[in-house]
């Protein structure tokens, strides 16, 4: 019994020049608002973008984009739908607001399934945006998707760093191109992170400061344009090759 | 039509085998197809039909259905997936991931969504038969 799928995720990705994942080894550092805050700025700067949400049990960039009442179009497989000028792909097309309870396996099986349906089309960037830890969907997309790169997200916690670390380690021990790591709620000037980054052998990308005011732009994708959050991100982002 | 994009990967996988055994021609695939997905058949014929390479020309594409078969981890529960039991919008959201089943599909005797899918998830391939040169 053989899995069809697998074989079609390359050539539903061929027409995309790069491959972003978001990634942490910890939850609660700021992935989904980074993913999401890229898409945006590598629009903004004219690219054809899109953003994939492969946090299947808790996605969070439809809810940080405002991204609702849309859904992908059924045409030899799907077509993500636009939102904001990126095409967007998540489980919650599929999962709407309720709770999806996944296990590894079904998690695995999802991600296969959305990987080789979805249709990106011409694409200058994808973004994904990764659930935290080394788990399935981090495997997944090393296993999966040829060329991909990794930009990692940590705070400056001692506890998200240690989590950073292994990933890190993971990545090179698997041979995963890492852009760098984003150093994301600084609150007061540090170089514990960006010394640790460079003593594990990555690029330290710069720290992006704690904004009170970024809360209340979740869901408006205008405001979020004009917060402090966004334009310390999207000089970090233009730094990025 | 998700079942085209389905249909690819059979074709796809069945000529990367062909060439591997080296096969000169294909005779017969034999796809297996899961319930809990609820693939139009009609469309899945059509759609290989179509997209049969030269290869496979002559072969007859043969399509078995088979039931999704569920088991809850709580409980230990066994059970067939039913398609009627689930609304419209529902069913073509497993439709797309059929792993989304735990969203809409919960245990007839406990209730949870933690179960398994023992077998009838989504297309497989099961077969291909064909002619070496030297048969």
């Amino acid at each position: 019994m053989i899995d069809p799928r697998p074989g079609l995720i390359s050539r539903r990705l061929e027409g995309v020049d790069e491959i972003i994942a978001v990634s942490s080894g910890k939850g609660g550092v700021g992935k989904s608002i980074v993913a999401s805050t890229l898409a945006l700025h590598l629009a903004e700067k004219g690219h054809s973008v899109g953003l994939l949400d492969l946090d299947f049990t808790s996605p969070a960039t439809h809810v940080i984009l405002g991204i609702d009442g849309l859904f992908p179009e059924e045409e030899y497989g799907i077509l993500p739908p636009v939102a904001h000028g990126i095409k967007y792909m998540s489980i919650t097309f599929f999962a709407l607001d309720k709770p999806a309870p996944l296990r590894g396996a079904d998690v695995s099986d999802a991600i296969i399934e959305l990987l080789a349906i979805t249709r990106w089309g011409d694409l200058d960037r994808l973004v994904i945006d990764l659930p935290p830890g080394l788990g399935d969907a981090t495997l997944d997309v090393i296993r999966f998707v040829e060329g991909i790169r990794f930009l990692v997200v940590t705070t400056p916690s001692k506890v998200a760093y240690e989590t950073v670390r292994k990933q890190l380690t993971l990545l090179k021990r698997l041979r995963v191109p890492v852009i760098g790591v984003v150093e994301n709620m600084a609150r007061k000037p540090s170089d514990y992170v960006s010394l640790n980054v460079e003593n594990d052998g990555a690029l330290y990308l710069g720290a992006i400061g704690y904004d009170e005011g970024l809360e209340e732009s979740i869901g408006d994708e205008a405001r979020l344009k004009e917060t402090k959050f966004y334009a310390e991100a999207s000089k970090l982002y233009s730094t990025i090759n | 039509m998700h079942e085209w994009a389905l249909a690819e990967g059979v074709i796809q996988t069945a000529s990367g085998i062909a060439e591997e055994q080296g096969l000169e021609k294909i005779t017969e695939i034999v796809v297996r197809i899961g319930e809990l997905q609820q693939i139009e058949h009609d469309i899945l014929q059509f759609a290989l039909e179509q997209l049969r390479t030269p290869l496979m020309t002559d072969a007859k594409f043969t399509l078995e259905t088979v039931p999704g078969k569920l088991k809850c981890r709580i409980c230990g529960e066994e059970w067939t997936f039913n398609p009627k039991g689930v609304g419209e919008e529902e069913s073509e959201a497993i439709h797309f991931i059929p792993e989304v089943a735990h969203v809409y599909i919960s245990c007839p005797s406990c209730d949870s969504p933690d179960f398994q899918i023992l077998e009838g998830r989504g297309v497989l391939l099961a077969s291909i038969t064909g002619v070496k040169p030297d048969d």
